[in-house]
């Protein structure tokens, strides 16, 4: 095609990109410029602080245990969904019947709202009446304060995340298997390799486009894991399990401290955006080429 | 960002099941694992139905099966109509924010995946990182722009701001879509004289079935759930989507579990029966699409 032709066909894309400039770009530098100012959200004045909002951050007990419980939602979920998703494809690629409707129904919960799974699990956590209690009494004759125990009810937000979404990186992980050729497999039989020999020298490298794929959906997912814990402990007990986007929206709306929030924002949109980077760069270096 | 190269990735297809399984004797214990899988999973299901079918006074265990069944719950949440508005705010948000992103977002993916000039592929790394934005981050910014705009509590505005977060990864499978269409085709259209507008609609866009499906199943999946945003910019009543009517029934001070279950079974039935139907294009869209980095 001529150039002056492939030139015009730019204006193609021109309404994108004035839709993501107006409602994510002019945010963005929005939420930079609000996070130097004094501000509570509504009013007309605000007050220009520098990187006053910066500091506190880093001197808010609040502020760091989201940012702890960040990394905890957004690693300790991925690792535990790679390691479950990963055994569920490979149990569910085995010959039996009726392991179709296993998958789909471990794949199910994904169609759930975040916010909707977090209110189910809280019929399963809550103290009283709750079905873990139920259990617990049944068995053991006491009962538990799931949620009432920061270090408790982190785990259970971890376990729920993980429960409702390692259907996703089973169905990647299934697809993945499915495309290591037979003929690779076969081979290494002949060469006379064992099922964990075939495994781990086969299988588990040709699987390296399917993890790099699923690790990355799985921590971004996590990092910015919202809804579940809404549903579930609104940050509390004592706000020690909200994540970095639970405080944002609580200091935000709840605090009345804008410039703040936009800071808090502002620096875990670095986080994630450095995180995610360098797990990509990681993988793209371990790629290896067949 | 890498620049998503045609078929490296993802060409891996979702297998459905097509062979005849064998029923066997030393299988059983992969029978008895699926079997502790499926009770796993449909578990929470079979609370929260049971719990919307007891009576508000009902004390007994949330996994006793009600006795009798109280169908009172559904009644009293589909007398009061809240849950109809929530449908149909949410049915009119999803379904135009899917027009908005398919239109918008395949006429972008054609003009990046043709012309790959080095303009182009700094707008293409500069969308595709968009992707790692999460909502809440720059909140701040968002609502100070919504209330500049108006856009509050609109169906406009949510659907124009839904849609720009969503557009790039609608333009990620369009282009790797696209680029896959010999370019000789256009070329043939161009030397019969066709305009680029012509081209888009008569030759690609009749080739996209398959890709809109997953984009259709994505991103609908993502809209009808979404929560972050429609709760800070749909703030009235009469706009509140399906998501915020089952939270303003769980938040509400009464305790009516019951109640609450039942609006969220309602809330969820449309997409868990969609997938019962149509689990082979949701699951091989969820591939497509994680198939991202």
């Amino acid at each position: 095609m001529t150039k002056k032709r492939l030139r015009r066909l730019n204006w193609f894309y021109v309404p994108a990109v004035v839709l993501m400039l107006v409602f994510i770009a002019y945010p963005l530098f929005n939420a930079v410029y609000l996070s130097f100012f004094k501000w509570n959200g509504y009013s007309v004045d605000k007050e220009f602080i520098g990187i006053a909002n910066y500091i506190s951050m880093f001197e808010d007990k609040v502020f760091r245990s989201s940012l702890r419980n960040t990394l905890i939602y957004g690693f300790v979920c991925t690792l535990l969904q790679q390691v479950i998703g990963l055994a569920l494809a490979l149990f569910l690629n085995m010959k039996f019947k009726g392991r179709g409707i296993v998958r789909t129904v471990i794949y199910m919960p994904a169609m759930v709202s975040g916010l909707v799974m977090g209110y189910i699990m809280y019929f399963f956590f809550q103290t009283k009446g709750g079905v873990m209690n139920d259990i617990l009494n049944a068995f053991a004759g006491t009962s538990y304060d799931w949620l009432g125990n920061s270090t408790a009810a982190i785990g259970v937000i971890v376990f729920v995340n993980t429960w409702q979404f390692v259907g996703v990186s089973m169905v990647i992980y299934l697809a993945g298997i499915q495309g290591v050729s037979q003929s690779y497999l076969e081979a290494a039989t002949v060469d006379g390799a064992g099922p964990w020999q075939r495994f781990r020298y086969i299988t588990l490298p040709l699987l390296h486009p399917a993890l790099a794929s699923s690790v990355i959906y799985n921590l971004i997912g996590g990092l910015k894991l919202y809804d579940v814990i809404i549903a579930m402990t609104d940050g509390g007990p004592a706000k020690r399990t909200h994540s970095l986007a639970t405080y944002i929206a609580n200091r935000y709306f709840d605090a009345e401290r804008a410039g703040y929030a936009a800071a808090i924002g502002v620096f875990s949109f670095v986080m994630i955006m450095v995180i995610s980077m360098i797990v990509n760069a990681y993988f793209r270096k371990t790629e290896v080429k067949y | 960002m890498k620049k998503p190269k045609m078929q490296e990735r993802g060409t891996v297809l979702y297998q459905e099941e097509k062979e005849k399984m064998p029923l066997r004797l030393k299988d059983w214990w992969k029978y008895l694992l699926g079997l502790g899988l499926v009770f796993l999973y449909l578990f929470p299901f079979y609370v929260i139905i049971n719990v919307s079918l007891k009576e508000f006074g009902d004390t007994s265990s949330r996994m006793q099966f009600p006795d009798p069944v109280y169908w009172g719950n559904f009644q009293k949440v589909i007398e009061a109509g809240d849950i109809f508005v929530g449908i149909r705010n949410s049915v009119i948000i999803t379904f135009f924010v899917l027009l908005l992103e398919i239109v918008v977002g395949c006429m972008a993916a054609y003009a990046l995946a043709r012309n790959q000039s080095k303009v182009n592929e700094i707008v293409r790394s500069l969308i595709m990182s968009v992707m790692m934005i999460t909502p809440l981050t720059i909140l701040v910014g968002v609502y100070s722009t919504m209330s500049k705009i108006h856009a509050t509590s609109t169906y406009w505005g949510m659907v124009l701001l839904l849609s720009a977060f969503g557009l790039p990864m609608v333009i990620f499978l369009y282009t790797n879509f696209i680029s896959s269409i010999p370019v000789a085709l256009d070329e043939a259209a161009a030397i019969d004289g066709a305009s680029n507008f012509q081209i888009f609609f008569r030759v690609i866009l009749p080739q996209l079935k398959s890709v809109t499906v997953t984009v259709i199943i994505l991103q609908g999946v993502g809209v009808w759930n979404e929560y972050t945003y429609s709760y800070y910019f749909l703030q009235k009543t009469e706009m509140r989507t399906i998501t915020l009517v089952i939270k303003t029934f769980f938040s509400a001070v009464s305790n009516d579990y019951g109640s609450a279950a039942a609006t969220a079974v309602i809330g969820m039935l449309p997409l868990i029966v969609l997938y019962l139907f149509l689990q082979k294009y949701f699951i091989q869209g969820q591939v497509d699409s994680a198939i991202k980095s």
